[in-house]
């Protein structure tokens, strides 16, 4: 059966927060590789380092600040929400944990171009 | 009440859960029609064999709870006015919930977990005791008194996806119960409470999505239930490692 719609903040939040944390799982081992290969590697390290200044590349760093971001911030609000006394504020800490990762991913945006 | 111009295409669930399909029927519009008014016009007028749950017609009872165009609805007290898509409207049985027939889902398996969260009251006097009044003003009671307000009607539980995916989980309705007891200062066993949802199923199941106070149609908020569950079961972690 269909389900109910699910577009109010608190479903997207969740949505946001699951979709963040596992780009970010997927992004860890190349993460880890090219951290590698400073020890293994150091030339190719080099010539990648290199390839991080190409504004595609600047784009997608901010993506993943964001994702970083954005779950970081979210996991603070679940914190918050499981662990300390009840808010009726819930929808706006949710909308704040994503004002706070664009405002944060915007910052590093703005100063890696 | 006056007719309106125009009818509705009401279209609705026939059979038991596994095997049926939709049928759709004209049903005259009128003022202040609610869906539980439609459904009745169905089985009064059109078709006696259409099955389907209600008793009290004012939001008190719980019973009439369906699907209303996907959504999860109290039937006696909502509008037809304010659901209907244009001219139709889709009335389906609750979801997440099996079927016996038609419009009425066995509510068997939503009243079993009410039991398994131990949200039944342990009580700590008997009848013979003198009344002893309750402090209306602290904040556990305060607690309580929202949570006594639920009608058992089972749209959250109908419109949460962690019930959806996990049929172990205990639900909105039984862990806000559980939540309401526990608060109780008459309940002669808090600690019962959370030890049963704290297991398999229970209050850590649930991921904070909110579609159980987004649909609650009493507007009581189950999220902030299971959050309390949350916490009290952390911090008793705590307090016995502090006691050991």
């Amino acid at each position: 059966m269909k389900a109910p719609p699910r577009a109010h903040p608190l479903w997207l939040a969740f949505v946001l927060h699951r979709v963040s944390g596992l780009a970010l799982a997927l992004f860890l081992p190349a993460h880890f590789w090219v951290l590698a290969n400073a020890v293994t590697a150091p030339g190719q390290l080099n010539s990648f380092l290199h390839l991080t200044e190409q504004p595609l590349v600047k784009l997608a760093e901010f993506g993943l600040v964001f994702l970083l971001a954005v779950h970081f911030f979210g996991g603070l609000r679940l914190l918050a929400l499981e662990l300390l006394p009840w808010s009726d504020t819930q929808k706006t800490l949710a909308a704040g944990a994503v004002g706070v990762a664009v405002l944060v991913s915007g910052t590093f945006f703005l100063n890696a171009i | 009440m006056s007719a309106e111009n125009g009818s509705l295409k009401v279209t609705v669930w026939r059979g038991d859960g596994a095997t049926g399909a939709f049928e759709t029927h004209e049903v005259p519009r009128q003022e202040s029609q609610t869906v539980l008014d439609v459904v009745s016009w169905i089985q009064q007028y059109a078709d006696p064999t259409l099955t389907y749950r209600f008793a009290c017609r004012v939001g008190m009872c719980g019973s009439c709870a369906m699907m209303v165009n996907g959504v999860p609805r109290w039937t006696c007290r909502t509008h037809v006015g304010k659901v209907a898509t244009g001219d139709s409207l889709t009335v389906e049985p609750l979801r997440n919930l099996p079927v016996i027939k038609d419009l009425a889902a066995d509510m068997d398996p939503f009243f079993d977990k009410w039991v398994k969260a131990e949200a039944v009251h342990h009580p700590s006097e008997t009848r013979h005791d003198p009344i002893r009044p309750v402090d209306t003003e602290t904040e556990a009671r305060q607690q309580a008194d929202v949570g006594i307000e639920c009608i058992n009607c089972a749209v959250c539980y109908a419109a949460c996806d962690t019930v959806a995916g996990n049929p172990d989980y205990l639900g909105p309705a039984a862990l806000q119960r559980a939540w309401t007891l526990y608060n109780d200062e008459r309940e002669a066993n808090p600690e019962a409470i959370l030890d049963a949802v704290s297991g398999v199923g229970g209050c850590h199941n649930c991921h904070s999505m909110g579609s159980c106070t987004q649909y609650c149609p009493n507007e009581l908020n189950p999220l902030a239930a299971i959050a309390g569950l949350k916490r009290e079961t952390t911090k008793r972690v705590f307090r016995r490692r502090r006691n050991d």
